[in-house]
């Protein structure tokens, strides 16, 4: 197991003290640094506490998901060292086992938090990794009005939430770009998405845009290569949208954006309409296929695997432009590496970025700049203040 | 004219404050939107050239992605001078040709708009020219402010100012400079997406010769790398490239240029040198 230096250190002087002594080693220990505890490439997590057992619980893949911590003899202070290249960040939980009983907590001793629809993860940064500054709220920036809106739909019946972002200083005479967003509600809550576009926007790296986020009722099922979806989308929303809005109302201007599933179901719609949307933004898309046999992805993705074998078997141009980004730690690099040299095959224009992180929101929100950008370049070049 | 702040065209109060209260705004940017909704098939062929314009730009960015690749990877190769210096020559002849292309492609296409379209009979778009001509019969100078380059060149062209301007005292700044240059050159180095080739957008309106304003050329140009900058200043030559940072005044009387206190200009061989070398008579 690695160790850091500092922790031995702290474990020497925990010897020499003697038992009567630790707790004022460790006291002083905990108040001294900060933690996680950096020592470029090694990143060690302490937890101070009873317990058992102390485990890291981590969604890095190809490391083993949960990695015991190790109790400082002759006391309560438990470790863990891990060693991450640069740029690295990842999110994680720890599990106290107590008299047979598993609790994941977020780390106490960590002021860094990320959080998601299932709650909050505790965010170990690596040397290199800073939160970009465009993701943060910026008083100078000029934002973009959200409204909720309900568009009536005769495929799925009934009504559909969304929340429409229209950009500051929208005016009804300029003609505007459509992208439509799937988890609208999550990349707004937990991905920042109306700070990001406001601020890019602001800073001419993209254009003013109309952007749909769509609220899918039932997720897992509409989101999984669903015609309804597709059908919705092209039938329904965008000449809704189109008849209301100023909007370009050619492929170039329209652009599907989705994470995970939705990245499916950007994917789909796109196939089901070829040409249609000319911009695609898919991020740590849940591409599942299978070479042979059946996916190990199991039976909810079964659809999608339809989806992809048979593209795969038969690739052709659905988009004109089309970002790709996962996370180096997340298992869904094997789909997404895979499905990169499928769609380039086609004559697409397709970029690829990988980045060290996981399947999470604040990874994508991370990527948005670029993907956006290239897809839909603002005005900057064309700007001379 | 402030029409490259496009709608906060008429937010010039500070501006006005600048020229003592005495300016006087043409709203060319408004005007032109009184004319498309008086004249919507104008506005229709107005958007189609953009969209002519716009695809245009692409095929010329997709060439010269590749020749300006070539020219730095040519750059970089080691050997005989005698044998690469002309090979570099050439390739930089490739993107100049290139260049030039551009600037008479984008020409063609304005022309053939204008002809198809016979601006001068459109009569929203000639009513408000008479009257712009009319506003500037008395007027001493033109100051014409920065904003978004293409939709500043675009108002003034379609509203005939470079006949309307000339023998005036003309003041102008940042995308205003260009606008008014003979060519006017798109640049950043770092910008979020590519490899940040300058482009050579389309001819100004050449109401000064020789050089070619580069706005806030110290923050958009990557100005410590010589190599990038030698490539600018030579691509660029015989145009004196001036870095028009916040402050910096050049001042053309006729006979040649001269900055009004500290103006750099780059140099073919990647440095940064004071205008004042550049006193000379410009052809």
């Amino acid at each position: 197991m690695l160790s850091s230096p500092a922790l031995q250190e702290l474990e020497r002087s925990v010897a020499a003290a003697g038992a009567h002594a630790a707790s004022e080693a460790v006291d002083a220990f905990l108040s001294s640094h900060s933690f996680p505890l950096a020592e470029p490439p090694y990143y060690t997590l302490v937890y101070r506490g009873p317990g058992d057992e102390v485990n890291l619980r981590h969604w890095i893949y190809a490391l083993p998901t949960s990695q015991p911590f190790r109790r400082l003899p002759g006391t309560d202070l438990w470790h863990r060292t891990v060693e991450l290249p640069p740029g690295s960040r990842v999110e994680y939980k720890l599990e106290i086992v107590s008299r047979g009983h598993a609790e994941w907590i977020e780390d106490p001793l960590n002021g860094q938090h990320a959080t998601d629809p299932f709650g909050a993860n505790s965010v170990i940064c690596a040397e290199g990794y800073e939160v970009p500054e465009w993701t943060q709220p910026d008083p100078d920036v000029r934002t973009g009005q959200l409204e909720d809106r309900v568009v009536k739909s005769d495929v799925f019946g009934g009504g559909r939430p969304l929340t429409l972002y229209r950009p500051a200083r929208f005016r009804l005479r300029r003609r505007y770009p459509l992208m439509i967003v799937h988890d609208g509600q999550d990349y707004l809550k937990y991905a920042g998405i109306k700070t990001v576009l406001d601020n890019l926007i602001h800073r001419l790296e993209i254009p003013g845009m109309i952007v749909a986020l769509l609220h899918a009722e039932r997720r897992m099922s509409e989101y999984s290569a669903d015609p309804r979806h597709a059908r919705f989308l092209v039938e329904e929303l965008v000449p809704e949208l189109e008849r209301e809005l100023p909007l370009l109302g050619t492929p170039e201007g329209r652009c599907l954006l989705g994470a995970s599933m939705g990245a499916v179901a950007a994917f789909h719609a796109a196939a089901s309409y070829p040409d249609y949307f000319g911009r695609l933004l898919l991020q740590s898309g849940s591409f599942a296929f299978s070479d042979i046999g059946e996916s190990p992805r199991g039976l909810p993705l079964e659809p999608v695997v339809e989806l992809m074998n048979s593209y795969r078997e038969e690739p052709r141009a659905i988009s004109r432009q089309v970002f790709v980004s996962v996370g180096t730690y997340e298992s869904l690099v094997y789909e997404n590496r895979s499905l990169v040299p499928v769609l380039q095959s086609t004559g697409m224009d397709v970029r690829y970025v990988e980045a060290r992180d996981g399947h999470n929101w604040e990874n994508w929100r991370d990527r948005l700049r670029e993907g956006l950008s290239w897809l839909l370049p603002g005005p900057l070049w064309m700007v001379y203040e | 004219m402030t029409a490259g702040w496009q709608e906060r065209e008429g937010e010039d109060e500070e501006l006005d404050a600048a020229l003592d209260g005495r300016s006087l705004n043409l709203r060319l940017y408004e005007r032109f939107d009184r004319v498309s909704d008086e004249d919507p098939e104008l506005a229709a062929a107005h958007r189609e050239i953009q969209d002519r314009l716009k695809l245009l730009r692409r095929a010329y960015n997709v060439r010269l992605t590749r020749l300006m690749d070539a020219w730095v990877a040519i750059a970089g190769l080691a050997g005989e001078p005698s044998v690469l210096g002309p090979e570099r020559e050439a390739a930089l002849e490739g993107i100049r040709r290139l260049d030039a292309r551009q600037l008479s492609r984008v020409r063609e296409i304005r022309d053939e708009f204008a002809d198809r379209h016979r601006l001068e009979e459109h009569p929203a778009l000639a009513r408000e020219r008479d009257e712009i001509a009319g506003l500037l019969e008395d007027v001493e100078a033109a100051v014409v402010a920065g904003g978004h380059v293409a939709v500043l060149l675009n108002r003034l062209n379609l509203f005939g100012l470079r006949g309307l301007l000339a023998g005036k005292v003309l003041v102008a700044y940042s995308a205003g400079a260009m606008a008014l240059s003979p060519r006017v050159i798109l640049f950043h180095d770092s910008p979020p997406q590519g490899a940040g080739h300058a482009e050579a957008f389309e001819e100004g309106l050449g109401m000064f010769p020789g050089i070619l304003p580069l706005p806030s050329g110290s923050r958009r140009l990557r100005t410590d790398d010589q190599e990038r900058t030698g490539r600018f200043a030579r691509r660029f030559a015989p145009a004196i490239c001036v870095l028009l940072d916040t402050g910096t005044r050049v001042q053309w009387r006729g006979r040649g240029w001269r900055s009004v206190g500290p103006a750099l200009a780059l140099e073919p061989d990647g440095l940064l040198e004071p205008l004042r070398g550049y006193r000379k008579r410009v052809a």
